[in-house]
């Protein structure tokens, strides 16, 4: 099934009797597909209002990412929370689309500055599980009129509703970036580091360390506060700047390419930088590389390890992005939340899809 | 206003749930006297009254959740309640209600530098969890005018933003997690110490739902390294359209102020008499704040000057010293001050897109005309975040009316044009019957569907965000 419109969409919803797989490029989608129909929704595309000088951007939901960063790659602006592309790691050829992003509220390394995709999010349209079409939010970038169902709706995962618009606040882009490289640092040190790093005021918006490779810190802005903030860094942290190869080695580590075309489970742990090396070591992980100054963990496991059981009570959540051939089943995508926040989130899909034909099962 | 009707059947039973709640309280936890409820019958938006049945005052979740399960069993509606400092009526309790205020929960629980949060029980005060940290170089980034006053508890439910969000972002930017407590005495926690965990954005519906979803108790805030340090630039023009125009040029230019504040001339005028500023006599004023090491914001400003200059201001001053800088803000600050020493005033808080900003300003000031009311306007040009001030006596009969319908018509120009109702103080009582004209019945339908999940019977605070018809078979179903 594709729409080529949201009107299209509500009644193809409405009507349906068996479960509708949502599928935007297909390259990010988590979980197994029973019975019933994939939906695409590829034919509802295009962007709807690009307002440079008001930092906004409005786009139907199928839109290809690629295309959105065209748009605004020739206005100098972008999108805060660098969004990640994920058919490499899953093995797959779709586009990435930009309401697959939302649906997933995927967030690259500048998430520790620029927020998340949620965060950028500031409106959105929806088709939710009866067939009715609903707004929330708008294109102003300041607005808490009514519940805020656009955060809801980021990071759904198509159980709440079909996207089929959605609107961002936008950056501009910086006119300079320098990545600083620490060598030598086990992942602990590596980690402090970039704390420290993130408790000075000198805005780093990029906090990584790939283990046996290096530990980076990224800073833009106009060129010259990027010199002078690179050079408090050095004197704070040491290393050096980089002087090729960072554009590509941060494309890496949102896309995690350290994983591509490497065998076993991928997890993506959420959790407090100071545990990130302690948790590290605990997983027993193929490999492992730390985002976010630490507070994003990607790991490579053998198949079908009970990563949850190893991080035992280290705070945090873990996510199952990429379970190895045989094992799909083995572990739930998401984590088991406490009895009554499940209670909670399982009333909502009730709710906004009370046919339970929307990705059903995918969440909980 | 109109106001559900108190339920006859809870004031008859008053005394019996006053003799239950005093159970779990401790002795000065409650506060049942008229004479010592008629403190809580309003929040800053003064002109709707109504002193509640009673007041909790507690001092722990759990007490917190006992008085709720309590609630629950008896039908009592609940009005939660930080600092009362709301501007939209949304701490206004209704005659048959409890108030649950956190005022005395005022506790820090954590403090974190390396992870950057902290966590705090949510009657503590905006501006003291900055003071918390502050000796350390941190700063908690929200900052509203009222911070002095307002909790972190209304700052959550109201999703407060301030001067400085247009680069730090409002509160659900700044929130990483809360304890909530569910009407029915659920305890349990959304979110923590750590950056987007799968799982349903939970927290992201809690936070700007106004107190209607659960009372929170503790919050786990996002805490950032202070800058270097700051400095503001102050720009007069000769027009609104002028003014506007710089303001899209300097977000075109790839610059991200920390705040950008615009005056126009009414307010310029109060602002002056009022604080004696220094401002130029002009049509519009920007005030426009960077941050950074002294060279970065030396070569911030400076590019802002270029760009000013080619829209010919009639004054343009750069702050050389922390006293420049000071009276710069100084108007700036003082203009409610002013206002309300001027006049009674209503502050509206609706957003528009940027590029709207001229074109809204011209018609405000057509509306004002009509109406014979003035309008002042201040707003954070920056993100668009208007707040006109009408001015009106509240002496002379059917002053506060007119001025209502002014807003009204002002609210709904900023839809007009593609913005919304408000962008910062919240919905409440006072934009509640004006919710269908940014919503559809659809939408609507959907935010409630929320809150009958988080609270089936429909108790926290009552009258609140939809209009009354639209909850009205709600209620009735659980009366
Ligand atoms: C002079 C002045 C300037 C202001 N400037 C700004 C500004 O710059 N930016 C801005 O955004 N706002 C501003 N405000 C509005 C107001 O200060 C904010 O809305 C503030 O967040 C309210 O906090 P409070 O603690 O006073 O909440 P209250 O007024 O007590 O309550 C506000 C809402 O929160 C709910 N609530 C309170 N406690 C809880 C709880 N524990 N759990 C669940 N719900 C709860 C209440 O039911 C109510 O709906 C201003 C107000 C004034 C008077």
């Amino acid at each position: 099934m594709r729409p080529d419109s949201e009107a299209e969409l509500a009644e193809m919803v409405r009507t349906a009797q068996e479960p509708l797989w949502i599928m935007g490029g297909g390259t990010r989608r988590l979980g197994q597909m029973a019975q019933g129909h994939i939906l695409e929704t590829g034919g509802m595309s295009g962007i709807v209002l690009h307002e440079p000088g008001a930092l906004t951007l409005v786009a139907r939901a199928g839109t290809p990412l690629a295309l959105i960063e065209a748009e605004l790659a020739q206005a100098g602006q972008r999108l805060a929370f660098e969004p990640s592309k994920m058919a490499r790691l899953q093995g797959r050829s779709g586009e990435t689309t930009i309401g697959g992003i939302v649906a997933a509220n995927a967030s690259g390394p500048g998430r520790i500055q620029g927020g998340a995709c949620r965060d950028s999010l500031i409106g959105v349209r929806f088709v939710d599980g009866q067939g009715y079409v609903i707004k929330s939010g708008g294109r102003v970038m300041k607005n808490v009129t009514g519940y805020d169902l656009v955060k809801l709706m980021a990071g759904s995962h198509g159980t709440l509703g079909v996207l089929t618009e959605v609107s961002f606040k936008l950056l501009p882009k910086s006119e300079a970036s320098a990545t600083l490289r620490l060598d030598g640092l086990a992942d602990a040190e590596a980690i402090a580091a970039l704390s420290r790093a993130l408790g000075s005021p000198f805005e780093v918006n990029g906090a990584a360390h790939l283990p046996g490779v290096g530990t980076f810190l990224r800073l833009e802005g106009f060129a010259k506060s990027v010199a002078y903030r690179s050079a408090q860094l050095r004197m704070l942290l040491g290393g050096d700047v980089m002087t090729d190869g960072a554009e590509a080695l941060w494309a890496d580590i949102r896309d995690v390419a350290p994983f591509w075309e490497q065998a076993g489970d991928v997890w993506r742990i959420s959790t407090k930088p100071s545990e990130a090396a302690t948790l590290g070591a605990r997983l027993g992980a193929e490999a492992v590389f730390y985002d976010w100054g630490g507070g994003l963990i990607w790991a490579r496991m053998a198949p079908g390890t009970d990563v949850r059981a190893r991080m035992g009570s280290v705070v945090g959540y873990a996510t199952l992005i990429r379970a190895s051939a045989g094992f799909e089943g083995t572990f739930g995508h998401f984590a088991p939340e406490p009895a009554p926040v499940a209670a909670l989130s399982a009333g909502l899909r009730a709710k906004f899809d009370p046919k339970s034909v929307l990705n059903p099962g995918l969440m909980g | 206003m109109e106001m559900p009707l108190p339920e006859p059947e809870i004031l008859a039973r008053r005394s019996f749930i006053l003799d239950r709640l005093a159970a779990v309280l401790p002795k000065d936890g409650l506060i049942a006297d008229a004479a010592q409820t008629r403190a809580y019958e309003c929040d800053a938006l003064t002109s709707y009254r109504c002193a509640p049945m009673a007041v909790v005052l507690p001092r722990s979740t759990a007490e917190v959740a006992a008085v709720l399960r309590i609630c629950h069993e008896e039908g009592v509606p609940v009005v939660p309640r930080g600092s009362g400092t709301s501007l939209a009526g949304g701490a206004l309790p209704t005659a048959d209600s409890v108030v649950v205020g956190v005022s005395r929960m005022t506790a820090v629980l954590e403090t974190d530098y390396p992870n950057r949060f902290i966590r705090v029980q949510t009657g503590r005060t905006n501006l003291s969890v900055t003071a918390e940290i502050e000796n350390q170089g941190f700063f908690y980034a929200p900052d509203p005018s009222s911070q002095l006053a307002c909790a972190i508890a209304g700052n959550i439910a109201m999703n407060s933003g301030g001067a400085h969000c247009l680069k730090y972002g409002v509160t659900t930017n700044n929130l990483l997690g809360v304890t909530l407590v569910q009407m029915d005495g659920t305890v349990m926690e959304i979110g923590g110490p750590y950056m987007d965990a799968a799982g349903l954005d939970l927290l992201g519906v809690l936070c700007g739902s106004e107190g209607q979803l659960g009372v929170v108790t503790e919050a786990t805030l996002r805490i950032l390294p202070k800058p270097e340090g700051a400095r503001p630039m102050l720009i007069g023009f000769d027009s609104n359209e002028v003014a506007g125009a710089c303001v899209s040029d300097i977000i075109r230019a790839g610059i991200v102020p920390v705040a950008i504040e615009f005056m126009d001339r009414p307010c310029i005028v109060a602002c002056e008499d009022f604080a004696h500023a220094g401002y130029p006599d002009c049509e519009a004023l920007l005030i426009i704040e960077v941050e950074g090491s002294p060279d970065e914001i030396d070569a911030q400003l400076e590019m802002i000057a270029q760009i000013a200059k080619t829209h010919h201001p009639v004054e343009l001053r750069e702050s050389r010293s922390a006293e420049e800088s000071r009276k710069i803000w100084l108007g700036r600050k003082s203009a409610f001050g002013a206002m309300g020493n001027i006049n009674d005033y209503i502050c509206l808080d609706g957003t528009i897109p940027v590029s709207s900003l001229p074109e809204v300003l011209r018609r405000i000031g057509e509306l004002s005309a009509t109406y014979g009311l003035d309008v002042a306007n201040v707003f954070h040009a920056g993100d668009g975040n208007m707040h006109p001030l009408i001015l009106f006596n509240a002496n002379l009969p059917g002053d506060l009316d007119k001025a209502e319908a002014l807003g009204a018509d002002i609210m709904r120009l900023c839809v007009e044009v593609g913005g919304c109702l408000t962008g910062e103080h919240g919905v409440g009582v006072e934009k509640r019957d004006l919710m269908g004209v940014q919503f559809n019945p659809q939408d609507l339908e959907a935010q409630m569907q929320v809150k009958d999940v988080f609270d089936p019977k429909w108790l926290l605070n009552p009258a609140k965000v939809f209009p009354l018809q639209a909850s009205a078979s709600r209620r009735a179903a659980i009366a």
